[in-house]
């Protein structure tokens, strides 16, 4: 069976840009990510081959499941032209598989995607830029590389240069630049795509204040001009600024979709049993995280009860319940504590201290308990994301959950809850004032 | 796809690195027209949508160039390796093959005769070993953008071509040196030129898509050359090569190459049976082509998963 691929139509006359149906890719487990076989290996599996299949007792032939996993599965969704669509998930949701398949990087292994106009993405920022070719020739090489016609890049050259600030070195080969004046000029050629179709992918998380601001400046303008923009982010912040609809992505699937703020809110709140709780079943652990099995996280109360909404005046207890099968050297176990924006509070482990360091050197077989006391008049109101880590220091993750239970702080008796406003920043300490009058 | 829609200029092609105005001109208005694609999974061998590779020209043109443009970056002698390397093996060759043991030249002085088979062997196991590695080495680009993935070993068989045109210059001075006077045959010297570049391609293709595979291929290219290299007229005459040895011997392409450079250059005369064994170096070079580039096409679809 062959299907001429990509198969070009005359424009369709509805107003979508993207139409993705039943879309799947799959990916054969140790062949996704940068392994290859040698030609060794391959020899060694046909030898073998009949054997495997009599032990396997002649399973149907095709796929073994065993060896593959879906990166995507069965996700269907359409775009409208001119919209900008937010698409969040944690890290292994799919996304990048996502865009890659839009971006035609790689082809869906089943369903499939209709795109109308060309896709342009800031995911490959400086993407064959060569290090020994001057700014100039960068621009060019980049430009052909990201589809632009010559004659295009000539008339946006000038255009291009002025955006990117770094004129002086145009003519000096790009490996003597600083990595700030790299990334804003491959920026810069980028962003003069002028795709009918923008896919922005985490660039955000590089380069300074001024390098975002321009970023987001750009995705703003193409957005107006009536082109489409997809944008993955972790940062809920700008998801929340920039998109007006969000799709949650979870296990290769597209779970949620509605305006982007119902959207972040679902995405912070979602995976968790109970309130208060996130308990966590064993075929929800993976196997490499033996011999570490977490078993709950919890969020307790002054008075030890499991909640979900804590009183920023009074202590919050955030509790790890786990067992060990084999004594672990060097163990911590510890959170992350995230704003429903997406930053960071801050990180801390229960080894910390350096006398239960010395203590738990070798953490032995046991069931456990790790409880962390935020202080009262610490958090700001507001609602907070717990992560959870257990790891030895340059040994072994054992086991990461950056989302995995969220819990809102009450700021009844705060300081300065006489004034009924939203205060800034994510700490509402009580602080010592002292007024003197000279 | 409708002929009378290109047009074809042919201009005379001068090597200026600068970003010159070789480029040809598209007609914007097709650009322009948001098209709609259909990205839908495929199975098995698949057409070789070679439109495609013609509508991404202008990236080939911008590889060539920088592989060109790169190539003798960073380097005291520049561009006087691509002479010192056919150069001075060409004096080694005289000595040992051509003083010690002798060899038979046909008539022509041994040095010219080796530097004649030299030029068109160190293009083709240049072009095949850089193609071979070329997927991988262009690995960052196929991770995250989409373009033909032809496009890559095609640009890189013709950045090839610009250390055989120094190295040719070599050769014209040796050929007034030597007082060789032109043949009426040197007009077919750029279809065995063609001949090289199908071959290099059509194995680099091969090689290149297997190495997205297996690495093994890294070590497999450098040894293959080495072989090659002797199953190849270059230091000797192929006139050692007699009967039906002559037929088997010219399944190898760039056995029919090199006699062809020799005959187009120096006036070498051919072998009676020439129709025969240049058909088999062509029919040969043509299957490697064509497997080749249907084999790509069929793993290109993995190659960003796989590399």
């Amino acid at each position: 069976m062959t299907h001429p691929s990509p198969v070009f139509r005359p424009p369709s006359s509805g107003g979508l840009a993207i139409r993705v149906e039943n879309l799947g890719k799959q990916y054969r487990i140790g062949t996704a990510p940068q392994k290859y076989r040698t030609l060794r290996e391959s020899i060694v599996n046909v030898a073998t081959w009949p054997l495997q299949r009599i032990r396997r007792g002649l399973a149907p032939s095709g796929v073994d499941h065993h060896d593959t996993i879906w990166a995507l599965r069965d996700i269907s969704f359409t775009v409208e032209q001119g919209s900008v669509l937010g698409v969040i998930g944690r890290n292994g949701a799919g996304k990048s598989t996502l865009l890659k398949v839009l971006s035609r990087v790689t082809e869906p292994t089943e369903g499939e995607v209709e795109i109308r106009g060309r896709v342009g993405s800031l995911l490959e920022v400086g993407t064959g830029f060569h290090p020994e070719l001057t700014g100039r020739e960068n621009i060019y090489l980049n430009g052909a590389i990201l589809g632009m016609k010559r004659n295009e890049i000539d008339r946006k050259y000038d255009e291009i240069v002025d955006f990117s600030g770094v004129e002086q070195f145009i003519d000096t080969p790009v490996k003597r630049y600083s990595s700030g004046m790299y990334l804003r000029l491959a920026f810069a050629v980028a962003a003069h795509l002028e795709p009918e179709i923008l896919v922005v992918d985490e660039v955000l998380a590089v380069g300074d204040a001024e390098f975002q601001r321009k970023c987001i400046g750009k995705m703003s303008d193409v957005a107006q001009e009536g082109r489409t923009v997809l944008f993955v982010s972790h940062d809920m912040s700008a998801i929340l600024r920039l998109t007006e609809e969000a799709i949650v992505l979870e296990g290769g699937k597209v779970v949620y979709r509605a305006p982007t703020v119902e959207a972040v809110d679902y995405y912070m709140t979602s995976g968790f049993s109970e309130a208060g709780e996130r308990k966590w079943e064993i075929d929800e652990v993976p196997d490499n995280a033996a011999p570490f099995r977490p078993v709950a996280l919890r969020v307790r109360d002054a008075k030890q009860n499991n909640v979900d909404v804590v009183r920023s005046t009074e202590a919050i207890h955030l509790e790890v319940e786990y067992q060990l099968t084999e004594p672990i050297q060097g163990l911590r176990v510890g959170l992350y504590l995230m704003s429903a924006r997406g930053e960071y509070v801050f990180t801390s482990f229960d080894t910390d201290e350096p006398e239960q360091y010395n203590q738990f050197g070798i953490r032995p077989v046991g069931h456990y308990r790790s409880i962390c006391t935020i202080p009262p008049d610490l958090l700001n109101e507001g609602r907070y994301t717990v992560g959870i880590n257990a790891s030895s220091f340059r040994i072994k993750r054992y086991f990461m959950d950056e989302r995995a239970l969220t819990f809102t702080v009450d700021g009844m008796g705060a300081p300065g809850k006489q004034w009924a406003e939203t205060r800034m920043g994510l700490m509402r300490p009580r602080l010592q004032w002292r007024i003197d009058k000279q | 796809m409708k002929v009378g829609r290109l047009k074809v200029v042919f201009e005379p092609v001068t090597f200026n690195l600068q970003l010159a105005t070789i480029m040809t001109e598209t007609s914007l208005t097709k650009e322009l027209l948001p098209e709609t694609i259909l990205l839908r999974p495929t199975r098995g061998w698949t057409a070789l949508n070679l439109g495609d590779l013609w509508r991404y020209r202008e990236l080939i043109y911008f590889l060539t160039w920088r592989d060109i443009k790169v190539l003798y970056k960073q380097t005291v002698l520049g561009a006087a390796w691509a002479v010192l390397r056919p150069v001075i093996t060409m004096i080694v060759y005289s000595l040992i093959f051509g003083q010690l043991a002798n060899l038979d030249s046909q008539g022509v002085p041994y040095p010219i005769f080796t530097y004649v088979a030299l030029l068109p062997w160190q293009l083709f196991s240049k072009a095949m070993t850089d193609t071979g590695r070329s997927m991988v080495s262009n690995r960052n680009m196929i991770t995250k953008i989409y373009f033909p993935r032809l496009v890559i070993p095609v640009a890189t068989v013709l950045s090839g071509l610009v250390d055989f045109f120094i190295a040719f210059v070599i050769l014209i001075g040796m050929m007034f040196y030597y007082k060789i006077p032109l043949t009426p045959a040197i007009w077919t010297l750029p279809l065995f030129l063609l001949l090289t570049m199908v071959t290099a391609l059509g194995v680099g293709l091969w090689f290149s898509s297997l190495n997205v595979l297996y690495r093994d291929v890294g070590y497999v290219l450098p040894f293959l050359t080495e072989m090659w290299k002797y199953l190849t007229p270059v230091a000797y005459s192929a006139g050692y090569i007699t009967g039906m040895w002559k037929i088997i011997y010219s399944l190898n392409p760039m056995a029919g190459v090199v006699e062809g450079f020799r005959w187009a250059l120096l006036g070498i005369p051919l072998d009676p049976s020439a129709n025969v064994t240049m058909s088999i170096s062509i029919g040969v070079a043509i299957v490697v082509l064509v497997t080749g580039l249907f084999y790509f096409r069929r793993m290109e679809r993995t190659f960003a998963d796989m590399v």
